[in-house]
């Protein structure tokens, strides 16, 4: 067999080889020499993006479930698979993640023996902990699918409501609880960041990530593929997004206003220009965007949009982590390369593992023949059609 | 009754005996090198700054209510009742999350350790389970660090204030903020000007209540939450079965004509 050398696949094999060494370096050297990490700075960019981002990242699988499975959003149906494998995986991933930012990582079960329940995180460990599980089970009618064994997935269907409920029951609690992580810290965390609503803050913006994550991941595939975008899903999706950001920008202003801090961040200053960069990426540009309905029913227009809010959220946590330390700290804290190059081989290794299952497994649902038919004779023919046929849902 | 420390940074001459008894406590290595850092870590639990011919000692505060020992998801930090706030490293899973809470920033990291430890000062617990003092106070030759009981400290505290009114601020950094402190300090000067966070800023607030007021409603907001998940569940499927039923029976209908 002969590996085709494709762009991505050089660009891959690149992350993965410097992604060993960091991790040689990690577990032979320790974290002082993996990273920048300090006494000052104990929590640095693992935990900013590895753990809020990506358990944030995967919100899609419980915001897709509850939508379909409990309020009968019937036309998401086809992004559930979807939404479901990348829940999965992000969450698996960020187990990953932690094995590299824990100090102690080979005693992570001292959390099922040595509980301590005052502790969020010990909260948010174990929801993570449960909720894996739930995923893995959502996840399993793929596998046996794939195999036609129908009796494992029929006992599975048997629990679905109990795996639906507690999934969103855990995701809402422990999104939140990320926020909570920092409510111990009013002293120390940026005021533009510090508030008592961080957990409603931590939860909005995930149900918005989730929209947006689902919209970016299917658009991703789809041409992955080179399969036919449903329209009428992204439609829906990019709607609901539009009424998340709002809420979620909604939320944001009035706790400036009440904490009277509405003067402060119009001021520039260091943490002002971080504070703007987030707000614009997450709620300015995305929401003028899908105000336009041209862009809200173009599947270009909301895949940019999509793509500029998960930027934006991404800049949100960074700035909950990292940038809202340093005037407590007094000084800059710059990840070493080798911890940017072991979180790029994680989230390498999430896109390699979703395009792996979704080329083995049945995420997506089968193109009718006809379909694919028509495609490959005049593939400009399909595209332009559903945009009008879906245009009033 | 627990026990504490009171600093007195007015009788304080510098003389940083408190850290190399403080090191050899903790088996730590100490020499000049390590007496000429000015900032705590890993290895230097307990420092005293020096500033225009003035001195202030920085150690862990053994918060009343500690921070650090309310966020360890392990468990493996806690407060004794003899004051002392402890560490089990068995227990640690090397989270960190005591370090980031720490009003005071307390607990350092074994940053180039393979097996890394937190690393604090514990307020010598083994020598006050054996009725002595800790290290520090034992070997300070001005009683700048005194070991005593809170209460008899505090007191201890105030009439120094009162015979000398002049060489104090009357204040105690440690009697409230974040609900009190077994490591008591008074000075002529702000602890401030020494890294300390100000006490306005620290407040009177015991930490773990900012986690507390969110994490006492997890046990309410579970079983209703669910209730309510599981209601709109049963809601949106009956109707799918009703509707389901609906149809069968109109099919059977239409196939009876």
């Amino acid at each position: 067999m002969k590996i085709k050398l494709t762009f991505w696949r050089v660009v891959f094999a690149v992350i993965m080889t410097l992604g060993i060494y960091s991790t040689i370096i990690r577990y032979f050297r320790g974290l002082g020499a993996v990273s920048n990490m300090s006494d000052q700075f104990p929590w640095g960019f693992w935990i900013g993006f590895d753990c809020l981002c990506g358990v944030m990242l995967a919100a899609g699988g419980f915001c897709i479930v509850g939508a379909v499975y409990l309020f009968n959003v019937e036309s998401l149906h086809s992004v559930v698979r979807p939404a479901v494998l990348t829940a999965f995986l992000g969450y698996v991933l960020f187990i990953v993640g932690l094995l590299f930012d824990l100090g102690r990582p080979w005693f992570i079960w001292h959390q099922l023996i040595y509980m301590n329940p005052h502790s969020v995180m010990f909260e948010v460990g174990m929801c993570v902990m449960t909720y894996t599980t739930v995923l893995f089970f959502e996840f399993l009618p793929n596998v046996f699918e794939r195999f036609n064994l129908n009796w494992p997935t029929k006992i599975i269907k048997k629990i679905y409501p109990v795996l639906i409920v507690l999934g969103i029951l855990l995701s809402t609690l422990h999104q939140s609880s990320l926020g909570s992580l920092y409510l111990i810290m009013p002293s120390k965390l940026h005021p533009f960041w510090y508030s008592p609503a961080l957990p409603f803050f931590f939860f909005g913006s995930a149900v918005a990530v989730g929209l947006a994550m689902t919209i970016f991941e299917s658009t991703q595939s789809a041409k992955a593929l080179g399969r036919q975008l449903e329209l009428s899903v992204l439609v829906r999706l990019g709607g609901a997004l539009l009424v998340a950001l709002w809420v979620n920008a909604l939320l944001r202003f009035e706790d400036f206003f009440h904490r009277g801090l509405l003067g402060q961040i119009i001021k520039p200053s260091y943490e002002a220009y971080f504070l703007w960069l987030e707000l614009t990426l997450s709620f300015v540009i995305p929401i003028t965007l899908l105000s336009f309905k041209k862009v809200r029913l173009s599947p270009s227009g909301l895949y940019l949009a999509s793509v500029i809010s998960l930027f934006g959220f991404i800049t949100n946590r960074l700035n909950v982590a990292l940038i809202g330390f340093e005037t407590y700290v007094g000084h800059h804290y710059v990840p070493k390369w080798t911890e940017f190059s072991v979180t790029l081989m994680i989230v390498a290794m999430g896109f390699f593992l979703f395009g792996v299952a979704v080329k083995y497994l049945p995420i997506f649902p089968e193109e009718k023949p006809t379909e694919r038919l028509l495609r490959q004779l005049k593939p400009e023919a399909l595209v332009g059609t559903p945009v009008l046929t879906h245009a009033g849902d | 009754m627990s026990k504490a420390l009171l600093y007195d940074a007015t009788m304080c001459i510098g003389c940083k005996q408190c850290e190399s008894a403080c090191a050899e406590q903790n088996k730590l290595p100490y020499d000049d090198t390590v007496a000429a850092e000015s900032e705590q870590s890993a290895h230097k639990f307990t420092v005293v700054k020096t500033m225009d011919g003035k001195f202030m000692r920085r150690l862990c505060m053994h918060c009343e209510t500690p921070a650090c020992a309310s966020v360890c998801p392990v468990g493996a930090l806690h407060k004794t009742k003899e004051g002392p706030v402890v560490y089990d490293v068995w227990k640690c899973i090397g989270c960190r999350y005591c370090m980031t809470a720490c009003a005071f920033s307390q607990p350092k990291y074994e940053w180039n350790a393979l097996n890394p430890r937190v690393r604090k000062c514990i307020m010598c617990p083994d020598r006050i389970a054996a009725g002595k003092q800790t290290a520090c106070a034992e070997i300070c030759p001005t009683g700048a660090t005194k070991f005593g009981e809170r209460e008899d400290l505090i007191k201890e505290a105030k009439q120094r204030f009162a015979d000398n009114p002049t060489n104090y601020i009357p204040r105690i950094y440690g009697l409230t903020e974040v609900g009190g402190t077994s490591v008591l300090i008074i000075s002529d000067e702000n602890p401030e000007q020494y890294g300390y966070l100000s006490a306005a800023k620290v407040g009177d607030t015991p930490m773990p209540e900012y986690t507390g007021k969110v994490m006492e409603r997890i046990p309410d907001f579970i079983p209703v939450w669910s209730l309510v998940l599981g209601g709109i569940y049963w809601i949106s499927h009956r109707r799918e079965e009703v509707a389901a039923a609906e149809a069968a029976e109109e099919k059977a209908k239409q196939g009876g004509e």
